[in-house]
C-alpha cells in the first residue's frame, strides 16, 4: 500500500497510521512537520502553502517507490497540505509500516529529506510584523558581521 | 513559430504577475530558447538565469525538445515540509 496526496483539508494522522497498518507489521514510523512560529529570528504568522499538485503527487509517488527499493519498505502513506497554515499545524505526515523498526524509520527520514528536496510545493511566509517572503532554501546569506 | 503555454508558480507567477505566459518559440526549440524567450519578456530579466523548467511533469534538461503540445512550467526553488 502506497499513498501519495496533496490535500487543501486538515490532515488526519490516524487515518494515515490505520492505512499502513497490518498485523504482520511491527512498527509504525510517523514523521509529522509543523509550522513554527519563528524562522531565521522573525516571528511567523502563518504560511501559505502552494503547489504544482500534478507534478508534485507524481514526484511523490517516485520518491515512495524509490523508498521501496532502498529500505524494503512497501506500506507508505504521506499527505501534504496545502493552503493557509497557521503555527502548530500540521503540514505534512508521513507513515511507513514494516516488520521492524529500522527500515520503517529510515524509510520517513527519506521521504521527507526527498520532499523538501525536489517535490514542487512552496512556502508564503508571513510575518507578525505585516510583512511577508517566499521561503527559498537556496538562497545565501550574507554572513553576520 | 508557435506559441507555448507556460505555467508559473509562487514567486515566479508574483513576478510575471500571472500564473500563465504564452511564450512565442521557434519550432523544434528546446528548453534553453524556451528561457531566452521568457527572459525577453517584461520582468524576464528578474527570473535566474537558468529557471528549473518542468516538461510534463519532470525537470527538463536545457537541450529537451519543447512542443506547443507539452505541460510546461517554470519551478521555483522548491520548499515543501
Amino acid at each position: 500500500m502506497k499513498s501519495a496526496r496533496i490535500v487543501e483539508r486538515p490532515i488526519d494522522v490516524l487515518q494515515l497510521i490505520a492505512a499502513v497498518e497490518e498485523h504482520r507489521y511491527g512498527a509504525i514510523s510517523v514523521f509529522l512537520g509543523t509550522v513554527r512560529d519563528t524562522n531565521d529570528g522573525r516571528d511567523v504568522s502563518g504560511i501559505e502553502y502552494t503547489a504544482y499538485i500534478a507534478m508534485a503527487e507524481t514526484e511523490m509517488v517516485s520518491i515512495l517507490d524509490e523508498a521501496e527499493t532502498r529500505f524494503g519498505v512497501t506500506a507508505i502513506a504521506v499527505e501534504h497540505r496545502i493552503g493557509s497554515l497557521e503555527p502548530g499545524q500540521l503540514s505534512v505526515a508521513i507513515a511507513a509500516a514494516d516488520a521492524h523498526r529500522e527500515p520503517a524509520m529510515d524509510c520517513t527520514r527519506y521521504v521527507i529529506e526527498e520532499i523538501k528536496r525536489r517535490v514542487p510545493i512552496w512556502k508564503l511566509e508571513r510575518y507578525k510584523d505585516g510583512s511577508h517572503e517566499w521561503v527559498d532554501p537556496t538562497r545565501t546569506y550574507p554572513a553576520a558581521v | 513559430m508557435s506559441t507555448v503555454t507556460v505555467q508559473l508558480f509562487a514567486s515566479y507567477a508574483e513576478t510575471f504577475g500571472n500564473s500563465r505566459l504564452e511564450v512565442p518559440l521557434e519550432d523544434g526549440g528546446t528548453v534553453a530558447d524556451l528561457i531566452k524567450s521568457i527572459r525577453s519578456l517584461p520582468a524576464g530579466s528578474k527570473l535566474p538565469d537558468f529557471p528549473r523548467v518542468a516538461v510534463n511533469r519532470k525537470l527538463a534538461g536545457s537541450d529537451h525538445l519543447v512542443a506547443s503540445c507539452d505541460e510546461i512550467a517554470l519551478i521555483p526553488p522548491v520548499a515543501g515540509g
